[in-house]
């Protein structure tokens, strides 16, 4: 079982993990704000993930956690 | 990543990090080691002095390219020249990051800057500096590499590279750096995105990635 967890008042949505992830897992959120006041990038396809952790290599405030 | 190296070679508890004036100043936030702030430029020299100190302890700095392209420049090639047994991590986003978005000698011909902005003139400033490959040929070092932030692969290589100037300095072969071409979305005017892809379009063709010394 593969689990993202993503910490999202570390998240400055600058959308990088959502640009590396090949399978679509992250977005950013359209409505929803973190305590820094950016929309943060949440899991939404959790089915899809490959465990490959390029989002996590590639978020610049290792704010995403893969666990297999 | 460099934090992660340190912790995978189990060299936490004899590693300090030297961190000079830029956007580099505030590693301390960031790594749960000693570190020393040092005037801008001359994070190399406090490197020296450190690990002469204490030769079995690992020293790095952690400097940007108006750091160390510019105002360190003499420092980091008699470092180089002296063969220190130090690591050097040299961010280079081709400009001035925390200061304002100035030129800095890495700025690529044509680029727009605060300080050029009409863009950089080869005529007027001369071409960008490639501090790798210069520093490649000085005898005193012993790992000099490239490596970019802007893909997956790059990203693993990254890290790869600076594990290896790691075990260059604790092998007390002589002075190590790696050179990683980073984005400063914020003052190149674009999104983070956009930011990586110039890294490809733009950095690399001008300065190739590789290693351009090991021994």
């Amino acid at each position: 079982m593969i689990k993202v967890t993503i910490y999202e008042d570390w998240c400055k949505g600058c959308g990088l993990c959502v640009r590396a992830c090949p399978k679509g897992v992250l977005a950013l959120s359209t409505s929803h704000l973190n305590k820094k006041g950016y929309y943060p990038a949440e899991v939404v396809n959790q089915d899809a993930c490959i465990a490959c952790t390029a989002c996590a290599r590639t978020c610049p405030d290792v704010a995403i956690e893969i666990e297999k | 990543m460099v934090a992660e190296v340190i912790e995978e070679l189990g060299i936490r508890e004899k590693t300090a990090g030297i961190a000079p004036v830029g956007c580099a100043v505030f590693a301390y936030n960031y790594f749960d080691i000693d570190m020393y702030e040092a005037a801008h430029g001359r994070a190399p020299a406090v490197a020296t002095g450190y690990k002469r100190v204490q030769p079995d302890h690992y020293i790095f700095t952690y400097q940007g390219d108006g750091d160390l392209a510019s105002i360190g420049t003499a420092e980091i090639v008699q470092a180089a020249h002296r063969g220190e047994k130090i690591t050097t991590i040299f961010i280079n986003n081709a400009i001035y990051g925390m200061t304002g978005g100035q030129m800095a000698p890495t700025t690529l011909v044509g680029q727009k800057t605060t300080t050029s902005p009409l863009g950089r003139d080869k005529e007027h400033c001369g071409e960008p500096i490639r501090m790798a490959e210069m520093l490649a040929t000085i005898s005193g070092s012993a790992f000099i590499a490239r490596c970019a932030l802007n893909t997956t692969p790059n990203l693993i290589k990254t890290k790869q590279a600076i594990k290896k100037a790691f075990e260059t300095q604790i092998a007390r072969k002589g002075f190590s750096m790696v050179e990683i071409l980073s984005p400063c979305p914020t003052n190149w005017g674009k999104s983070p995105a956009e930011a990586m892809d110039w890294i490809g379009e733009a950095m690399i063709p001008y300065y190739p990635l590789g290693v351009f010394k090991e021994v």
